[in-house]
């Protein structure tokens, strides 16, 4: 077994032994209820998410079904395959920055066309993972304390959405390549 | 932004559709869509409820607070222009740790705590500082250790192994985080050597 299968495979489950062993024989924390009161919390967080996830997967679905997909992946197909780039990511990566669930619902559309063990869905999990919302951040950290001039942050986070997309390309490819 | 890229997702795709004579594919795309939005909400439930019930616990062990102790070195290089004791550094601090964990919801308000906190040391209030520029810096390129929610999503549709992608994910994060700290860093010695911020 690879030492990528292995970290794939133990990271998680050992994670998850540890903390609430510690917690209870080290901290005397009552984990069972503490766990509780800290799940009562996801349900919020996952129903605030609904209705972009709908508005999106609506839009995405229309626009793969209707066959637009298609000709947008034929258009770009010359330009991006020699750059190991799958055109199908392309709306992802474009939405990335823009919308952290839209581009969560095109990565479930890719899941559901091409499997999320295939290459592009790898990919697609790799970057939703990697990256942040770059307009969602700007828009409510510097607006929450009145910030107007932003001086040169809205250039770097762009640019490091750009370095995500390339390191997310890089680093499937040699991984899962 | 996001309204035009909606828009034009919706209506080229109607379009087209029409175009290509298919226009019945439209209803059955709208109302596929919207199921599939329900039914991922349904699927990243269960992962996001034990999730955040997990990191509840972590929390109350004092894990993330060991995380941020751990961390609290590279803050300092990344901040260098907050006062050591600040209580900015805090939350900085802290912010990152939630991110790390995967925890978006709890990581903005820290994040934003830690704006308000650095706006108090800010010279000038309409303007970003430099700590500021390095903290959205980090926020939009997402450090991430566990990206739970997309497993959970992996696993929903169906993935052999849908932990495959943490070791992906965290040299990618890496790799992206660097580059935007490292570019923070390369526009503001670049506005420093043409005379300081201007209008």
């Amino acid at each position: 077994m690879s030492i990528v299968q292995w970290f794939a495979s133990w990271s998680l489950p050992l994670i998850i032994a540890f903390i609430p062993t510690y917690a209870f024989l080290i901290k005397k924390v009552p984990v069972y209820d503490t766990f509780i009161d800290g799940a009562k919390g996801g349900f919020g967080t996952v129903l605030k998410l609904l209705p972009h996830l709908v508005g999106m997967l609506v839009a995405v679905t229309v626009f793969r079904e209707s066959g637009a997909m298609e000709l947008l992946i034929k258009a770009l197909n010359p330009l991006l395959q020699p750059l190991g780039v799958p055109p199908e990511f392309l709306p992802m990566a474009l939405l990335r920055s823009i919308s952290g669930s839209g581009s969560m619902a095109v990565m479930t559309d890719i899941f559901q066309a091409h499997g999320p063990d295939s290459f592009l869905g790898r990919l697609a999990s790799t970057m939703q993972g990697a990256s942040d919302t770059t307009l969602y951040v700007l828009t409510v950290y510097f607006g929450s304390v009145g910030i107007k001039k932003a001086r040169y942050a809205v250039k770097v986070g762009l640019l490091a959405d750009l370095a995500s997309v390339i390191a997310a390309l890089l680093v499937t490819h040699w991984i899962f390549g | 932004m996001i309204n035009v890229i909606w828009l034009i997702l919706l209506v080229t795709g109607i379009v087209v559709a029409a175009i290509n004579g298919r226009i019945d594919v439209v209803t059955e795309a709208v109302l596929n869509g919207a199921k599939q939005g329900v039914i991922v909400c349904a699927g990243l439930l269960s992962i996001v409820v034990f999730w955040m019930g997990l990191m509840k616990v972590a929390e109350e062990a004092g894990l993330v607070q060991s995380l941020a102790k751990l961390i609290y070195p590279l803050a300092r290089f990344l901040y260098p222009s907050v006062p050591k004791n600040h209580p900015a550094m805090g939350s900085i601090v802290a912010n990152m740790s939630a991110n790390m964990l995967g925890l978006g919801s709890a990581a903005t308000p820290l994040g934003l705590k830690a704006m308000q906190q650095l706006q108090e040391l800010n010279p000038h209030k309409d303007r970003a500082s430099d700590a500021m520029c390095t903290l959205l810096a980090i926020n939009t390129s997402g450090l991430t250790i566990i990206p739970a929610t997309v497993i959970g999503l992996r696993l929903q549709y169906g993935s052999a192994r849908p932990t495959e992608i943490v070791i992906t994910t965290l040299l990618a994060t890496f790799l992206a985080t660097t580059t935007a700290v490292i570019l923070d860093r390369y526009f503001r010695a670049r506005e420093r050597r043409k005379g300081g911020w201007q209008e």
